[in-house]
């Protein structure tokens, strides 16, 4: 019995700390989601495990452990894809930021040039 | 344009010759994020200076570059290493090339008969398999795909400013396969290579077995992907 309780605890420390991210706008609805989803199907596992067992009979799974298993290493890899998805937008967000600093900051040093009565780049120099 | 990448020592040479070989063309040193001098030395020498902040790779370098060109008026855009390896007295030859032949793309290749230029092991085995793929892909015979000495019209211009590729060989790579694609023309004028000027080369030889696998990859997901899209200038940063 003290197992259940252990799980029960753990997973709704997990929640409110979700919760806690979230509240402190570190960590974004879009991403918390799925936390929150996984952190309450454990909430309610641990609670009522009749409902595993069931569910492993109805899915056709002896052991309902492995079914658990089974379910969350899906859960895992479903999210990391999502996250390496994510970095490659980023990637490519930083990436279109940085040629637009790069773009305005020469347009900036021309000006400048220009303002000073400088030679301007492309123009002979002595 | 010069991609360059913690190039001090060879830039300031690479840009001397450049300015006696072609004084009528304009001169766009991309900086990728150096931690050395080379933005100081290209700005000595008053050339243009893209000084981008984070190392984003040659093909990041490239796309930047492009995108330079297309809001401020250029229509085309030669390619040079700027370690001195390309020589800037072929760059007339190239240009006249892409009238010639009314290219968009022409790449200065080696093994195409000129220098003495050799790889060896795995990577050389990388290019021949890369040259025989994209020569039957875009219609004409091209020995050297990974080559850095490249012009690009005005069509090709607008085209790799939107879609130029950073990843990892993309930008030879794939960026053929990306003209082919859009129906632009390819072709290839033999150039020979230099050895470096200074400094030293960004990839050592143990990493020419990974390259093999990289550019298989590259090339795979390269001819796999959706047909790429044209950029205009008002896409983009605000025209000067
Ligand atoms: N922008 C940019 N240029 C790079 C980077 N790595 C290398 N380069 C430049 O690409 C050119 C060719 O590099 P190099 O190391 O000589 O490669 P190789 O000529 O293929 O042997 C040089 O002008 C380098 O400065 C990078 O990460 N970013
Ligand atoms: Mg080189």
């Amino acid at each position: 019995m003290s197992g259940y309780l252990f799980a029960v605890v753990m997973s709704v420390v997990t929640l409110l700390f979700v919760v806690h991210l979230l509240r402190r706008r570190q960590l974004r609805e879009k991403y918390a989601g799925i936390w929150l989803v996984v952190s309450l199907a454990i909430i309610v596992l641990a609670a009522f495990p009749q409902l595993a067992i069931r569910l492993s009979d109805l899915v056709g799974v002896e052991t309902p452990s492995n079914l658990l298993f089974a379910s969350s290493l899906a859960v895992l890899l479903l999210v990391a894809i999502q996250l390496s998805t994510e970095i490659s937008a980023l990637e490519e967000e930083t990436r279109t930021i940085a040629e637009q600093t790069a773009i305005l900051g020469e347009r900036l040093t021309r000006l400048e040039d220009a303002a000073d009565g400088a030679p301007r780049p492309g123009d002979d120099e002595a | 344009m010069l991609p360059a990448w913690n190039e001090e020592i060879a830039l300031p040479l690479v840009l001397a010759e450049l300015r006696d070989a072609v004084p009528e063309i304009d001169v766009l040193v991309v900086s990728d994020g150096s931690t050395d001098r080379t933005v100081k030395v290209a700005r000595q020498s008053g050339v243009r200076v893209l000084d981008l902040p984070i190392n984003l790779g040659v093909g990041g370098a490239m796309r930047a570059g492009f995108k330079f060109a297309l809001v401020n008026g250029y229509d085309s855009v030669v390619q040079c290493d700027a370690d001195g390896q390309h020589d800037p007295r072929d760059i007339p030859r190239l240009v006249a090339a892409a009238e010639a032949t009314e290219a968009d793309v022409v790449i200065g290749a080696r093994f195409a008969g000129a220098g003495a230029y050799e790889a060896r092991g795995p990577r050389r085995w990388a290019m021949r398999l890369l040259s025989t793929v994209l020569s039957r892909l875009v219609g004409t015979r091209l020995t050297d795909t990974t080559s850095g000495f490249k012009l690009s019209g005005p069509r090709a211009v607008s085209l790799f400013a939107r879609e130029y590729p950073a990843e990892y060989l993309g930008d030879t790579i794939e960026s053929l396969v990306i003209a082919h694609r859009a129906g632009l023309t390819v072709r290839q004028l033999p150039v020979e290579m230099r050895p470096r000027a200074g400094g030293e080369p960004s990839h050592s030889p143990w990493r020419a077995g990974i390259f093999l696998g990289r550019a298989g990859l590259a090339l795979a997901v390269a001819l796999s992907r959706p047909a790429p899209r044209f950029a205009t200038p008002d896409h983009l940063a605000p025209a000067s």
